[in-house]
């Protein structure tokens, strides 16, 4: 059978060239980078080199980088480093209604204990933050922003360098250092410009399982001069940011895995936008269908849409059964019922939003399996139509 | 805690199993028995609906019966839910029609674990997409017994109610624990049930044990 992977916002397979690089340092090199001996030495000098090439990456200095676990722990060493560190009495964050789970939840979790107060941005039908909102939110206790840099389920491109303008230009007017400013940019990294100076970002998150690099990799910029505090504390690695045996092979994978993306990326993201725009396209044609997400400022791999009329899940069991795989942001299998936040924050329907299916695309993603995901899916969503006693009036969810 | 297990990115639906379901759901998921294909033959069969699309699962259920035997002679249904829901409403029409038929009396009785048992069980989480079929049966039921001119016979879905100011009843309880309301806070949250009337607490707490073992055996 056809096997067709377009999950790639879930996590890429690891590149083979990364992988080579990796390969010296699980049992070759295998030594501790504090070790005070040659052997140990090749393991430093292995993720000194692999921090200056990040730092080139992403425009900053090798210091700035403290490597981690992964997006997760990034985004939380963002927020509780830097929201601890900060002994004003009032803390108050900016965030949006569409950030990841790993930026949401710590930030609700400092809300419920009474560490901060929390505006949560709406967001418009595309899923965009508008910058004047985000103007209006700031106030003086203003602490940290954060933003994602683009939204793993639809795709969307957040303005981060005008945001950032705006906060430089508040910073100045009110002679202060804060907010500092955050973005997660684990979807982004594969295929947008990851220069910190541009975007005007103070903390940064980034992974390597997003671009065809490892798991359990992951890495926070921190701007020379921001105020954070450590989650993991022991030996006192990452200058002391995140303590624990640097994970060698991991960094090694992650910097490869970085140069690889943003080498390729513009010749990678003309021919993924080309087959994404070719997907929504087959897809719109299906009647009672919609796209979610911008039209144009979107991931050029994410294709986000709802079939009205059927529950998402049920159409991602059918196309598994096809060989292909792709994701559902309905909860159904949660024990919540409540669909994905992120959708729902769009201003899409409850019912809309049960039926949204996401496809992302990636570097193993051939015209042909794009025709081929076309061919199927027109016979699998008739036939849910045709089990399902639902037959909504779009006039209602235009 | 985490308020949601499964937060993260998009949650994955194989369950890091060979397969999510068991091979009698799959079966019924992708082979689905007596759905229906035509609803105009079917005018002026009995009739019932529940659930909605906004809250994820819909269910519409049509009986065909023998007004002598009042035996099952038919069942159509539409499902708008997971796969489970779909399999679960297949497996429930194979039950009251099979061997001759179910009597009224006795479809009234099926319970979504009847069904459950049928199935090889569901993943827990997805216990509450099993529930809805029953009740459609039950509600098409009822609109058999009012078109034949036996209103005497209708029974509404009620339970004994727990909390006098909320009117929260034990029905209410077990479906909201089917819905992954598993601890009294959940219950709170979702029903309001005692706020006003924290003496009926105790039994609510009771109940919420009571069909936790039930349904998820803890």
């Amino acid at each position: 059978m056809k096997s067709v992977y377009l999950d790639h916002a879930a996590t890429t397979p690891l590149d083979p060239r990364v992988l080579k690089k990796m390969q010296p340092y699980f049992s070759d090199i295998f030594a501790n980078p504090s070790s005070f001996h040659s052997p140990g030495l090749r393991a430093k000098e292995a993720v000194d080199e692999a921090r200056k090439s990040i730092a080139v990456q992403l425009n900053a200095h090798a210091d700035e980088l403290v490597f981690c676990s992964g997006g997760t722990e990034s985004d939380n060493l963002a927020i509780l480093g830097t929201i601890r560190a900060n002994r004003a009495k009032v803390k108050h964050v900016v965030t949006t209604a569409v950030e990841h789970h790993a930026v949401l939840e710590p930030l609700r979790h400092l809300e419920r204990t009474g560490e901060i107060e929390l505006t949560v941005l709406p967001v418009d039908k595309t899923g965009m933050v508008s910058v004047d909102d985000f103007e209006t939110a700031l106030r003086p206790e203003t602490v940290l922003a954060s933003v994602m840099y683009a939204n793993n389920e639809i795709g969307t491109i957040q303005p981060i360098a005008d945001i950032g303008r705006a906060i430089l230009k508040w910073r100045k007017a009110n002679k202060t250092p804060f907010p500092y400013f955050h973005s997660d940019a684990c979807q982004a990294a594969g295929a947008l410009a990851l220069d910190v100076e541009k975007l005007h970002v103070d903390l940064f998150s980034l992974n390597g399982s997003k671009i065809y690099g490892p798991k359990g990799i992951g890495l926070l910029f921190v701007r020379r001069g921001v105020g954070i505090e450590p989650l993991v504390r022991g030996g006192g690695q990452e200058r002391g940011l995140r303590s624990g045996t640097e994970n060698v092979p991991g960094i090694v994978g992650l910097a490869a895995a970085l140069e690889i993306a943003q080498a390729e990326k513009e010749k990678e993201n003309a021919r993924l936008t080309q087959l994404r725009d070719k997907l929504v396209e087959g897809f719109i044609k299906i009647p009672k269908t919609r796209l979610n997400g911008h039209p144009t400022e979107r991931l050029p791999n994410n294709v986000n849409v709802s079939f009205m009329d059927i529950e998402g899940e049920a159409a991602v069991l059918y196309l598994d059964a096809q060989g292909i795989y792709c994701s559902t942001g309905s909860a159904c299998a949660s024990s919540s019922l409540d669909p994905s936040h992120v959708i729902l924050a769009t201003g899409v329907s409850y019912e809309a939003a049960h039926g949204s299916l996401r496809f992302t695309l990636g570097r193993s993603t051939k015209p042909a399996d794009i025709d081929y995901v076309l061919k199927t899916i027109p016979g699998i969503v008739q036939k849910l139509r045709h089990m399902s006693p639902v037959n909504l009036d779009m006039r209602y969810f235009a | 805690m985490p308020s949601n297990p499964n937060i993260g990115d998009i949650v994955s639906r194989s369950g890091g199993q060979s397969w999510f379901y068991s091979d009698t759901v799959k079966d019924h998921f992708f082979n689905p028995r007596n759905f229906m294909r035509d609803e105009s033959e079917y005018r002026d069969a009995a009739m019932g609906m529940v659930g909605s699309p906004a809250c994820g699962d819909a269910m519409k259920v049509w009986i065909s019966v023998d007004p002598i035997t009042e035996r099952i002679t038919d069942c159509k249904w539409k499902t708008f839910g997971c796969g489970s829901a779909i399999a679960s409403t297949s497996m429930m029409s194979v039950m009251v029609t099979e061997n001759g038929g179910m009597t009224l009396e006795a479809a009234r009785k099926l319970r979504p674990q009847d069904i459950l048992a049928r199935l090889g069980g569901l993943p827990a989480r997805k216990i509450h997409c099993s529930v809805l079929g029953d009740k459609a049966l039950r509600a098409a039921i009822n609109d058999w017994y009012r078109r034949n001119g036996q209103p005497e016979k209708i029974e509404e879905e009620q339970g004994r109610v727990i909390d006098p100011e909320t009117k929260v009843t034990d029905k209410d309880i077990e479906h909201a624990v089917l819905d992954g309301a598993d601890t009294l806070e959940k219950i709170q949250a979702k029903l309001k049930v005692g706020v006003g009337h924290p003496e009926c607490l105790p039994e609510v707490e009771q109940l919420i044990r009571f069909y936790r073992e039930k349904y998820f055996g803890a």
